[in-house]
């Protein structure tokens, strides 16, 4: 791999062997590299997880908070310093288990952030017990019989939900994977990329094999634009099409607010608010 | 018989009760900005149901020449609007009541027990006019006629209401109200009725102007107005009862003052929300009551651990889950002062009146700013709901003090200091990088497990706490400083004591307001431990305050005050309490 201004010299990761995050996160320095961003304008948000060290292990401010609790964070740092590129990333459980609300609700308000989630359909900080993207039958220490809930459609929650960017990418193709991360990012609003990635401590079931076996990539042909087409793609679960689904630039958090000055720029207008009180005389 | 008011004097207390949905609060409104435009103090207060329709509120108001502070339990004029909600205040009418209304919605017993029954057919006058609707300006007009208020006052008051609704609607309403001033002329030509209230500086003989020149604000305002002034520039909040009214102030004023008010889709997203904000450079604010802020507290705990300063306004209501939610509690701060796993500092301010809730909002974002802590700000629906005239805001000497430093090529957000205090950076100001973790972490930011590190990193946190009790707001003393009894209170307490000492007039007992109940400032320590005796107010039924003194001075309460019905104190009942006690 390239080298970039995000690494850290030495670094070793607290990541098993074999596990799709360190490909992951090559992935996603080169994406940034491409783009030409720079380690002091870039924040990275997560959680709690194996996923959500990522930070980590960048060259990079990032503020690494609660497990599920990324979203809120990264909605108002971007809104509280709109020349930050922000990109909010953690596991599957974190983002839609723990923090499925705010993963609802960040999607409504389209905050310009991506949002990067690592998909392994298990939680692996704790030791193997299901995600909510476990698949049906998936058996742990927890789930003795097997799952027994419907899986959660990331993507087609998004969707429904009219995002602005939603993909899917599998981390067996790093290059690929690289690209839609790239072009997640340079989107304007948020970017929901929902990364395939292999667990093989505690799934054993979705292994790069099954994956790669399970995926293809949606036709040269698909149109991003078209939202029931995208539907359409999403409840596709035996087998997953990978890709960007759904593209649709609209007004973001920020620009609703209308929102410039970074917060720590502005000056309370002192005459205004003198003016506000004596108007509470009358 | 001419029935004279006030019997008790010198201030009139008016109740007006009704259902929601029946324009109470627009009559208080009214009411209150009118008398004090003509000089007279206002207070108004109140208790409502949590519904929006129907049941009973009432709204209690007193107007007075001189300054009031709190409820009284006394009704010198009461106006119902509805049958159900005169009797479920019946207990507080006495033959010094006169009231005032429609025979309908008024019961024979309660006839009785008043002192004088006037029967005014308000709705059968407005009906005339065009609609019933109109009563509510009927019933205005009447009570300034009473108070003998400047009707053109009164009448640009109307105009500003309802100028949207048309000329016509205005037309109304002010004829409604001119109505209600015939009719309280025919009842002093009949010799029912004579008002003795005066208004602010009419005894002496000038001009009460500097009355008139004051603000009518009520605390959820005031919160609001000293977050502006502390530059605060989010706000995250749930709805809830009764912390609601700070976000729509701020809302309303959000875009002229460049604040983001976002409703979130949880007390979780808020309280989050408000930190990644703080950490970008932002000056946020999270308000809820007591259950969103149980939502809250992993996030408090977030702030302790990344050293945020965080802002979190609290509006007490009574507990324990959703309680009873348009009613009045101090039943929170153990709440805030033991939220949050894990052990660090913070601050916590109780406002006891508007002024202070503004000063103190407005000082809670540069204390959170310096100390990098959670501040909360505790106060309750009684506060947040009642409306007094006071001194407008003092905005001068006030300054927004942001400690944010330009951060330097190898940047450590968690330097080791002798204070504890590290310099605070946010990313994309300087060559710095700035990683806060939630996790245990080193000095850079980043995560560790070396135990010593912990260690270390714990006490600094821990060490701040030495310069926070350099800086605590000092408590207001009210009474003999030498005095053998000590009272102490905290947060909305102050108006109702305060006006309850000065009847009962004793040199003996001295009252410590506390507006910044932890860290407790040395001075309130101290008088507890020189205290012959040392007696407790609060609104709750365990004496929390109490016990935090305890706690820090060994000394046990040697009485409580304490009510937790869902009601403040009134005056009567303080005087009538401490009475008992002393
Ligand atoms: C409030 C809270 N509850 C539970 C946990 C424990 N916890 C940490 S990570 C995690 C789930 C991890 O799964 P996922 O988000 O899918 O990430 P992965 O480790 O698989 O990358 C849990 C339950 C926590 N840190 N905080
Ligand atoms: S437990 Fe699974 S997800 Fe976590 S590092 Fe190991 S392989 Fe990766």
């Amino acid at each position: 791999m390239k080298k970039t201004d995000f690494d850290i010299e030495g670094m070793e990761t607290a990541w098993c062997p074999g596990c799709g995050d360190h490909a992951i996160l090559s992935a996603l320095k080169a994406s940034l590299d491409n783009l030409g961003l720079t380690p002091g304008k870039l924040v990275m948000v997560s959680g709690i997880g194996q996923a959500a060290k990522i930070p980590q292990y960048f060259n990079t401010n990032y503020f690494n908070g609660l497990h599920g609790r990324a979203l809120p964070a990264a909605v108002a740092i971007k809104a509280s310093n709109p020349e930050l590129t922000v990109v909010a990333e953690s596991g599957d459980g974190d983002m839609y288990g723990e923090g499925g609300n705010h993963f609802i609700h960040t999607i409504r308000r389209n905050p310009d952030i991506t949002n990067i989630v690592h998909n392994n359909m298990v939680y692996g900080l704790t030791k193997g017990q299901a995600s909510p993207t476990s698949r049906r039958g998936f058996v742990t220490p927890v789930q003795v019989s097997g799952v027994m809930s419907e899986p959660f459609n990331p993507l087609a929650v998004a969707i429904s939900l009219d995002v602005s960017f939603v993909a899917r990418a599998f981390i067996g193709d790093q290059q690929r994977t690289s690209e839609i991360i790239e072009a997640a990012i340079k989107h304007r609003g948020y970017a929901l990329v929902d990364i395939f990635q292999p667990c093989p401590s505690f799934n054993k079931q979705n292994t790069y094999k099954w994956f790669r076996e399970n995926t293809y990539y949606l036709e040269d042909s698909f149109d991003s634009s078209e939202r029931l087409a995208a539907l359409g793609k999403a409840f596709q679960t035996d087998r997953l099409p990978l890709g960007i689904f759904y593209r649709n630039e609209k007004p973001t958090f920020t620009d609703n607010l209308r929102i410039k000055t970074p917060g720590y720029r502005k000056i309370v207008d002192f005459k205004r608010l003198n003016g506000l009180i004596s108007s509470l005389a009358s | 018989m001419t029935f004279s008011l006030p019997k008790k004097g010198p201030d009139i207390s008016i109740v007006i009760c009704g259902e929601a949905g029946q324009g109470i609060q627009t009559l208080e409104s009214l009411l209150t900005r009118t008398a004090k435009l003509s000089g007279y103090h206002v207070f108004s207060t109140k208790e409502y149901m949590s519904r929006v329709r129907g049941g009973s509120n009432s709204t209690s108001i007193r107007i007075s020449p001189e300054r009031v502070y709190a409820a009284v339990d006394r009704i010198d004029l009461l106006i119902p609007l509805t049958a159900a909600s005169a009797e479920r205040i019946k207990d507080r009418i006495t033959a010094d009541t006169l009231i005032i209304g429609e025979r309908k919605f008024v019961s024979e017993a309660l006839s009785r027990s008043s002192g004088e029954f006037i029967d005014i057919p308000f709705t059968e006058t407005a009906k005339k006019l065009g609609r019933s609707i109109y009563s509510n300006q009927v019933v205005l007009g009447l009570v300034a006629s009473l108070l003998a208020l400047d009707i053109n006052i009164l009448k640009a008051k109307l105009r500003a209401e309802f100028e949207d609704k048309g000329s016509e609607i205005v037309d109304i309403n002010i004829k409604a109200a001119h109505a209600g001033y015939s009719l309280y002329e025919g009842l002093i030509k009949d010799d029912k009725v004579i008002s003795e209230i005066k208004k602010a500086g009419e005894a002496t003989g000038d001009v009460p102007e500097e009355v008139k020149g004051e603000i009518v604000i009520s605390g959820a305002e005031a919160v609001g107005l000293g977050a502006i002034a502390g530059g605060c520039d989010f706000i995250a909040a749930y709805p809830m009862s009764p912390s609601t009214g700070v976000l729509t102030f701020l809302a309303k004023h959000a875009e002229e003052f460049g604040i983001v008010a976002e409703q979130c889709e949880d007390e979780i997203a808020g309280i989050n929300m408000a930190i990644g904000a703080w950490y970008a450079g932002g000056r946020a604010l999270a308000s809820t009551s007591g259950g969103g802020f149980a939502l809250m507290e992993e996030g408090v705990s977030l702030a302790a651990m990344i050293e945020s300063p965080v802002v979190v306004h609290i509006a007490q209501r009574p507990g324990p889950a959703t309680g009873l939610p348009t009613r009045t509690e101090q039943g929170d701060l153990e709440l805030a002062l033991y939220s949050g796993h894990g052990e660090f500092p913070r601050i916590i301010l109780a406002p006891g009146s508007a002024a202070e809730a503004f000063y103190l909002t407005q000082k809670a974002f540069n204390l959170a700013d310096r100390y990098q802590c959670p501040v909360f700000i505790l106060t309750d629906q009684y506060l947040m709901d009642t409306v007094t005239n006071t001194t407008p805001f003092d905005t001068g000497g006030l300054e927004v003090e942001r400690h944010i430093v330009k951060t330097e090529e190898g940047y450590k957000r968690y330097a080791l200091t002798d204070s504890g205090l590290s310099p605070r950076g946010i990313p994309g100001n300087g060559r710095g990088l700035v990683m806060v973790d939630s996790d245990e972490h080193d000095e850079d930011g980043r995560i560790t497990e070396d135990l010593s590190v912990r260690t270390t990193m714990v006490d600094k946190r821990l060490r701040r706490l030495t310069l926070i009790k350099e800086d605590i707001v000092e408590p207001t003393l009210i009474g003999d400083k030498d005095a053998k009894t000590v009272l102490v209170g905290w947060g909305s307490t102050l108006g109702v004591v305060r006006e309850a000492l000065t009847s009962i007039n004793s040199e003996d007992i001295l009252f410590v307001h506390i507006a910044q109940p932890y860290p407790l400032h040395q001075k309130v320590l101290e008088l507890v431990e020189g205290a012959g005796r040392f007696l407790v107010i609060e609104g709750n039924a365990t004496g929390q305050l109490a016990r935090l003194i305890k706690l820090e001075t060994g000394r046990e309460a040697d009485g409580k005050i304490l009510k937790y019905n869902g009601l403040q104190f009134t005056v009567e009942e303080v005087e009538e309490r401490i009475g008992e006690v002393l």
